[in-house]
């Protein structure tokens, strides 16, 4: 789960890491005020939404007195922001980040993400900042350096110092900058978070250390024992589908084609949409109905299918082994007969109670196209759609 | 001979008492598996489907001599069930609990260093070796006995594989489920060097997805190492970037992790990639018959 700018810099104020004064505004009058509030020289507007690249694609505006923020203000909300990013289709600018400038004297990197090869969280820093880190990955590996953290220890002092003077951070603020780097990581794993990047992390100068900008992406799975950042979740940056399909625990992801996919198992799910694709279908999303789904479960999933105008087939694909075919068949008879099926449905049924499966689907009298492998289901169904 | 398991293997199910586990205990149990004891703190001295249930996973092995554990705790408590198995000195546990948070994985990882209990999983579908133990979730009627081993991450999958080489006459010797996520017990090159030293095994189906770099380091060492043929799936090959499919480590994100590479990777190392899910079995007979194996891994 992501979250804004304005939302992870107040978490991280709370961890003693110093963030520039600012606050939220929705609208051109509250972006006055907050400025007005900041008492700043030069104040700049950012532009609320989940996706970086915001500062080149002109979503970040300094504005030098009050009617420079009311006009950037109105200028930046509403308004569509296309990022590398975002896609082509880019994103409506609901919220504004005024904050207090800042007497940048060196941009640098910093980030925590958890580094699969080590099963443990890792901490990278660069003096290259305010650019893709991929970007510095390619161009100088050399400048990108990496402390590897034991999680019973947590990061250690040592190794913060160590990474600040990697970093070339003058002498003088390295432990300024080393205990920014404990209070991310304090935050990081007291929050389940999944990535923190903190990009730039500027020198000021008056000397102070401070986080920039702050990008949060938290471990989806750890969410239940973190009420307040799910407080956060900002419903406006999320696909209406994909809101709809994880309050039933189902795990979705719209695509541009028109054959819908009902799957069990990610790794089944992923195969279906690229066999889909081998027989020169186009599937429509990514669905798995996960291990333990009911038919309750099966009919919302249905629905969501087929709330995509651009659906003009459905392909289930079920190999049950947590989950049982029968369950599936309910929930596909159920689904059909309550939204009055209109586009052709293919399945195929393999598994545990497979037999009970094909024949409740049998006794259904729905009009149900049957297959006997995914390959010969994929062929049918885009054969059906045409 | 095979990996991991055997007819030998008496296991333990932790968490016996809930829903999940209980289908799928007597599912194992019918398959012909050493269920011994359950565990479930607070319900020890209960008995179910005929198994003793202990309070703890300590006392479980003390009183039945079990070697191994599967997991089907809830999430939230399931790295502590992991810790607790490893505790007991199982030689092997096999977590079948989706949604574990991956600093509890991180967590657990570092407790399990210099012990000496092998973990599988989590998110995954568990371990078979046909016609002798069954531990997890697959079903079982798919399976036939025989002499190709089957890795992978995903579980859906690994039941696809092994349907399509039954179907086709080749029996396997032990499919491995290692699971979707980013931290994990046992990493492909784990159970390739078992397959590899495994007598039994005459020829390995690995499936990978995208997202990390498990494939890349597994051909790597495939082509290094590897005394059997290898073939080999990449499920993913049409997923957006940026996008987690289903799994926590299926994604691919700042370029990397793509089914493309992981492709060219595994070419590289020798390795056979199947186009479709649908062709696995046809692609690895059409190896085995490259190699002269084909009439020793039929089955019928």
């Amino acid at each position: 789960m992501n979250i804004h700018e304005y939302q992870g810099k107040e978490i991280l104020r709370k961890y003693g890491v110093a963030v520039p004064n600012g606050k939220v505004a929705f609208s051109p009058e509250e972006a006055v005020k907050v400025a007005k509030e900041l008492g700043s020289n030069v104040i700049v507007v950012k532009a609320q939404i989940h996706a970086g690249g915001r500062g080149k694609a002109g979503g970040v505006k300094i504005a030098k007195n009050l009617e420079e923020v009311r006009t950037y203000a109105k200028e930046l909300l509403g308004k569509i922001l296309v990022t590398h990013q975002t896609g082509p289709e880019g994103k409506e600018i609901k919220r504004l980040y005024i904050e207090e400038g800042s007497d940048i004297k060196k941009e640098y990197y910093l980030s925590f993400v958890l580094d699969r090869a080590t099963s443990r969280v890792t901490l990278m820093g660069s003096e290259e900042g305010g650019m893709d880190i991929e970007e510095v990955a390619e161009t100088s590996p050399e400048k990108i350096f990496k402390e590897v953290i034991d999680p019973v220890t947590g990061l250690l002092p040592f190794q913060a110092r160590r990474m600040a003077f990697n970093m070339n951070i003058p002498a003088k603020l390295v432990n300024k900058a080393s205990k920014l780097m404990l209070g991310l990581y304090q935050a990081f794993v007291e929050k389940d978070a999944s990535i923190l990047e903190i990009n730039p992390l500027v020198v000021t100068g008056n000397d102070e250390v401070v986080a920039l900008d702050a990008k949060f992406n938290f471990d989806a799975n750890a969410l239940y024992r973190h009420k307040d950042i799910v407080e956060l979740r900002d419903y406006d940056e999320e696909d209406p589908k994909e809101i709809e399909a994880s309050k039933y625990d189902l795990s979705y992801i719209p695509l541009d084609g028109n054959i819908g996919c009902m799957v069990n198992g990610a790794g089944l799910a992923m195969a279906t949409m690229d066999t889909i694709s081998y027989y020169g279908g186009k599937p429509a999303n990514f669905l798995d109905v996960g291990g333990g789904a009911t038919t309750e479960k099966v009919t919302e999933a249905f629905k969501i299918i087929l709330s995509d105008p651009n659906v003009k087939g459905i392909f289930v694909n079920i190999f049950g082994g947590i989950m049982k075919c029968d369950v599936i068949a309910e929930g596909v008879i159920t689904a059909a007969k309550q939204l009055g099926l209109k586009v052709p449905l293919v399945v195929r049924l393999e598994g545990t109670n497979v037999d009970l499966g094909k024949e409740l689907l049998n006794a259904s009298g729905l009009n149900i196209v049957a297959a006997d492998s995914m390959a010969d289901g994929a062929e049918k169904i885009v054969e059906l759609v045409g | 001979m095979s990996v991991y398991i055997n007819a030998d293997t008496k296991v333990i199910v932790q968490g016996i008492t809930g829903e999940t586990a209980l289908f799928h205990t007597k599912q194992m149990l019918e398959y012909g598996t050493k269920i011994v004891a359950g565990v479930t703190p607070g319900k020890g001295g209960q008995e179910i489907e005929g198994v003793p249930v202990f309070n703890t996973v300590e006392e479980a092995v003390q009183e039945t001599g079990a070697n191994v554990s599967v997991i089907y705790v809830p999430a939230p408590f399931a790295a502590d069930a992991i810790m607790e198995a490893v505790d007991a000195e199982l030689d092997l546990t096999i977590c079948i609990t989706e949604h574990i948070p991956v600093l509890d994985m991180v967590k657990v990882k570092r407790y399990m260093e210099g012990k000496k209990t092998r973990l599988v999983g989590p998110n995954c579908p568990g371990v078979i070796t046909a016609d002798e133990c069954k531990i997890g979730i697959m079903p079982g009627y798919i399976h036939t006995k025989g002499h190709v081993g089957v890795v992978s991450r995903s579980g859906t999958l690994t039941y696809e594989a092994v349907h399509q080489l039954t179907q086709a006459g080749i029996g396997q010797s032990t499919a491995v489920g290692i699971g979707g996520d980013p931290v994990n017990g046992t990493n492909f090159i784990d159970v390739l060097s078992e397959f590899n030293n495994d007598p039994e095994t005459y020829a390995v189906v690995m499936i990978g997805e995208i997202g990390g770099t498990a494939e890349e380091e597994a051909a790597e060492w495939i082509k290094a190492n590897m005394t059997k043929p290898v073939v080999g799936f990449i499920g993913g090959q049409t997923a957006p970037p940026g996008k987690r499919m289903g799994h926590a480590g299926a994604i691919i994100s700042g370029g990397k992790g793509t089914a493309k590479e992981k492709i060219k990777a595994m070419n590289n190392a020798g390795i056979e990639v199947a186009a479709t899910p649908s062709v696995i079995g046809e692609t690895l007979i059409k190896v085995l018959k490259e190699k002269g194996l084909y009439e020793k891994c039929k089955t019928h």
